[in-house]
């Protein structure tokens, strides 16, 4: 069966198997995996093989049993799920996320749990207790982060899609370093239970992808109304494969002015700046826009994010689940198991977290970060009154080497700079490739919307790719 | 120097839901531990909380019924700290908008010098949240071990404002709150299984002082009673202090029911930074003001009003309709015995004396009364008709505790029915007069009371089912003849 069925995207993966069934797409998806993960790491753990097969009738579902790969923090029942961190270890959660079971409603086979930043705290995937993941493109690049085990896995062909979770561009930066397609949907499209939870204010899930037309068909399955998270939106859901017309006519598409800045790597700027001519060839009204607080966003989030991280993981002591590491008092049961379950950059927010909250320092610090995210949505509302999408780059450079960053927080945090707006706003926003620095690393274009408009992210980006048609180009693992 | 007492109370009330405040488990009590809990009240990783809309329609119409302001907008905060019972690490509360506002409650209680006082006591607010787990320590060694089931039940944080001022108006506070609360049926406020918990910040100040002095925080009581004895404590012990030249610390201090004193547990110093921030989990939304009235035309007569009510229908005098109003079930019997064409001042009278006496005896509650509401209205209209008198009727009502037999029942087996024949009467009367010409001759020379002793013996003779207003008029009429 020499098909290399893996190398196949999620609509022609759908497609044969609902012709003849997806056992032969598991396979070699299987097999992809066992030659490629031991350089990659982008698995953490694949499922037992008689979960597999069997039980997918051609034709009968949506996905027809093609599989779909899960970032290692949200819930499957009866699986390991850890976050990729020390503290979660041999933690089976005892129900499943409700995009788990979306997904599996749709006839998805949930297939293998994917490497990420310990708690999604990173843009690397260094920081793992997996160890690293590296980037397909070049193994001695990160494969950026925190879902840089869901783009690895995608981008190398080991998975046929891919979710992960977007706080402040896990989904879209590592999507951009790895030359896929990676979507942060509305805040509220996607049911975040059982999505363990870093900024739950922030926090999305979302696909990844081979192409933009698998991001709709994924988004199709795994949005709309949950009862069990309060935060989930009630408005209809719209078949978002439908928006997929090739046609960028009239599209009023604004370059906010404050994404270009002298920071970013030249070949990044290129790149987005040919993309913004090319929409523009193909009839889209490219302007210039201003969104003036974008300064301030990364500061905000690092203040209101982490204020949330630090009681979100305030649960792992050690009582309940996950690591316990001494129960000699409760206090050295709470010491010991936070202080050898957690890893550095996650103690480091913590910290900051628990500070920013304390008396004294809430109004300076949190209630302020509040303020301002309000101005950063502003700024984008009053955009979005002149423009329909805003193009800028996903993250100011491709892919660096592994440890380049890992010594120095702040850098780390300023790749994320051009994609937490999207989540201070809440806004939905799409990574899709737009071109390959000279030493062939991937460059990703980042398209945002109003709320609950990933149509016309679909519609935009899935014309751009088919006119580009860098989704075609293949790392050479 | 002469000190005054300033007192506020803070109340826990578990509100009656069948689920829990975020998810879907039974808030039962006594199970076996651990039984009543999921992924959401076990704080499990990637788990959210959603309200239960029935604790909230709960908490309005307590803060309702308590006169308070009704938040426009519901708003939780996270309330972080560890402990072993806090599964998530955080309590879900509220912080700054509270679903009740500013309220009032009015307490009636007596006075050193026995007089009936009443009082109107400050609510600072009363908000929402859920509860914590239960750490087990007996019998267990080399640790403890955590029982979840009542972690995520819904509670209703009630704060008193600082009106309080001594022990006897905190007992009144008490009871008027459960009062209320138990018409509102939204708890049955048992302290022994938690339903309902009450810490008492206490300061002493000189009289006259307008400022407030430096406040102990006193946890740990599990009765109204204790409370009153832990609050009594406290303020001897502070005024003691200060009249020692000691100054008083701000810290919690538990109460020991045992030893019947109070002691330190934490300082200010030691006190938790609970960081609160918003429930980015909950989206805040608003509570129209419609829903607010639809809740409130679901509020019952409430005590204040009932008492207002007996006093005008049923002639009771204030304080006896107030004892009867709050209690609800022991009002609610008064009423039904009324309705069964009881005489209501006699009504109340038996239920408070006799009734009352017999059920305190055996540890019944109203509820649990032998002698239905129906059942002692039957003896009341025979006390009234003349068929028993009232002495005989005390020897009934036991009797009906026991058998529960109907009173007409007891009468008709015993032959109890008092003699109205007047020939009978008569007869009974000559014999008595015969017996004591001595008392006859004193009334007849003008001594009254000689009156009462032969109708004393009249009554003797008949085993006290002579009616007496009878036998009273054939002796005068008889005694008169004779002149």
């Amino acid at each position: 069966m020499a098909q290399d069925l893996h190398r196949l995207t999620l609509r022609q993966a759908i497609d044969h198997a609902a012709r003849e069934g997806a056992d032969g797409i598991l396979h070699d998806v299987a097999n992809r995996i066992q030659c490629c993960n031991s350089s990659v790491n982008a698995y953490v753990r694949v499922k037992p093989a008689e979960y597999d097969s069997g039980k997918n009738i051609p034709g009968k579902s949506v996905f027809s049993g093609v599989p779909v790969a899960v970032k290692d923090n949200i819930c499957i029942e009866g699986q390991e799920t850890t976050c990729a961190c020390a503290i979660l270890k041999g933690h089976v959660p005892p129900y499943s996320a409700t995009v788990i079971r979306k997904l599996e409603d749709a006839g998805a086979t949930i297939f293998g749990q994917l490497n990420m930043d310990e708690f999604a705290f990173g843009s690397s995937c260094e920081t793992s207790v997996y160890g690293p993941c590296r980037n397909p493109w070049n193994l001695e690049c990160v494969p950026g982060g925190s879902s840089g085990g869901s783009a690895a896995a995608v981008a190398a062909d080991m998975a046929i899609a891919a979710i992960g979770s977007d706080t402040g561009g896990s989904i879209r930066q590592p999507a951009a370093l790895c030359g896929v397609v990676g979507l942060k949907p509305t805040y509220g499209l996607v049911s975040r239970y059982g999505l363990i939870a870093f900024g739950s204010s922030f926090d999305q899930i979302g696909p990844l992808t081979k192409t933009v037309e698998d991001s709709a068909i994924m988004l199709n399955a795994m949005a709309g109304h949950d009862p069990l998270d309060s935060t989930s939106s009630r408005r209809p859901v719209p078949d978002y494969t439908k928006a997929l017309t090739r046609d960028v006519k009239g599209l009023r598409i604004g370059m906010p002015e404050e994404y270009f800045t002298d920071g970013m790597d030249p070949a990044v700027e290129k790149y987005v700046r040919d993309a913004a001519a090319l929409l523009k060839k193909m009839g889209a009204d490219i302007r210039t826009v201003s969104l003036p607080h974008t300064a301030y966003s990364v500061a905000v989030y690092y203040l209101v994010a982490v204020a949330e991280a630090s009681s979100n993981l305030g649960r792992y002591d050690g009582v309940q689940y996950g690591l316990r590491a001494s129960d000699k008092t409760l206090k050295d049961m709470y010491f010991e198991t936070r202080n050898r379950g957690f890893g550095e950059e996650a103690k480091r927010r913590i910290l900051l977290g628990t500070f920013v909250l304390s008396a004294g320092y809430y109004e300076a610090y949190y209630l302020k970060g509040q303020k301002v995210r309000t101005l950063v949505r502003r700024d984008f509302e009053k955009a979005f009154t002149e423009v329909d999408l805003l193009l800028a780059p996903t993250a100011p450079t491709a892919a660096f080497k592994l440890g380049e960053k890992a010594s120095d927080p702040l850098a780390m945090y300023l790749s994320d700079i051009f994609t937490i707006p999207a989540n201070l706003a809440g806004i939905p926003a799409i990574s899709v490739p737009c071109g390959f620095t000279p030493a062939g690393l991937p460059v990703g274009l980042q398209l945002m919307g109003r709320p609950f408009e990933e149509a016309v992210l679909f519609r935009a980006a899935h014309a751009f790719e088919q006119e580009t048609e860098y989704y075609k180009k293949k790392p050479g693992i | 120097m002469k000190y005054e007492a300033v007192i506020g109370l803070e109340v826990h009330v578990q509100l009656g839901t069948r689920s829990k405040l975020f998810c879907a488990c039974p808030t039962r009590f006594g199970c076996p531990p651990n039984h009543n809990t999921c992924p959401v009240c076990l704080g499990w990783p990637g788990s959210l909380p959603v309200l239960n809309e029935k604790a909230l329609r709960l908490a309005i119409k307590v803060g309702l019924a308590l006169e308070c302001r009704v938040a426009e907008r519901l708003k939780f905060d996270r309330k972080n700290y560890f402990y072993p019972d806090l599964p998530k690490a955080y309590q879900i509360s509220q912080y700054d908008m509270p679903v009740n506002g500013r309220g009032r409650l009015k307490i009636e209680f007596k006075d050193a010098a026995g007089s009936t006082q009443i009082r109107e006591i400050g609510i600072t607010r009363a908000h929402l949240e859920e509860d914590a787990g239960k750490l087990l320590h007996e019998g267990i060694r080399d640790g403890s071990l955590v029982d979840y089931n009542r972690a995520g039940v819904p509670l209703l944080e009630i704060v008193s404002e600082p009106d309080l001022r001594t022990p006897a108006e905190v007992y009144a506070y008490l009871v008027s709150l459960k009062s209320i609360l138990q018409y509102l049926e939204v708890s049955e406020c048992n302290m022994e299984k938690g339903e309902l918990r009450c810490d008492a910040n206490v300061s002493i100040r000189p009289e006259g002082q307008t400022s407030l002095g430096t406040k102990a925080e006193i946890k740990n009581m599990n009765s109204f009673k204790a409370v009153e004895k832990a609050v009594e404590y406290e303020i001897e012990r502070q005024v003691n202090a200060v009249d020692g030249g000691e100054r008083i610390v701000q810290e919690t201090r538990l109460w020991d029911e045992a030893k019947g004193r109070t002691f330190s547990m934490r300082s200010k110093e030691e006190a938790h930074d609970y960081r609160y921030f918003p429930e980015p989990d909950l989206v805040p939304f608003t509570i129209s003001r419609a829903q607010v009235e639809e809740i409130r035309k679901t509020l019952p007569e409430l005590p204040e009003i009932r008492t207002l009510r007996m006093i005008r229908d049923y002639s009771l005098s204030d304080y006896d309709a107030f004892l009867l109003a709050q209690e609800k079930p022991l009002a609610d019997y008064y009423e039904a015995c009324v309705a069964a064409k009881a005489n209501p001042k006699l009504a109340a009278n038996w239920i408070f004396s006799e009734l009352k006496a017999l059920l305190n005896e055996r540890r019944l509650a109203i509820t649990e009364s032998p002698v239905s509401s129906g059942d002692l209205a039957g003896l009341i209209r025979l006390i009234e008709d003349g068929t028993v008198s009232g002495k005989i009727a005390k020897e009934i009502l036991p009797e009906m505790f026991e058998t529960r037999k109907s009173a007409e029942a007891i009468v008709k087996d015993k032959g109890l029915v008092q003699v109205t024949d007047a020939s009978l009467i008569e007869a009974l009367a000559d014999q008595v007069l015969a017996a004591h010409p001595k008392s006859v001759a004193d009334f007849r020379a003008g001594k009254a009371q000689a009156l009462g002793f032969l109708v004393g013996q009249m009554m003797k003779e008949s085993k006290g089912k002579m009616n007496p207003k009878l036998a009273n008029e054939i002796l005068v009429k008889k005694l008169n003849v004779g002149c």
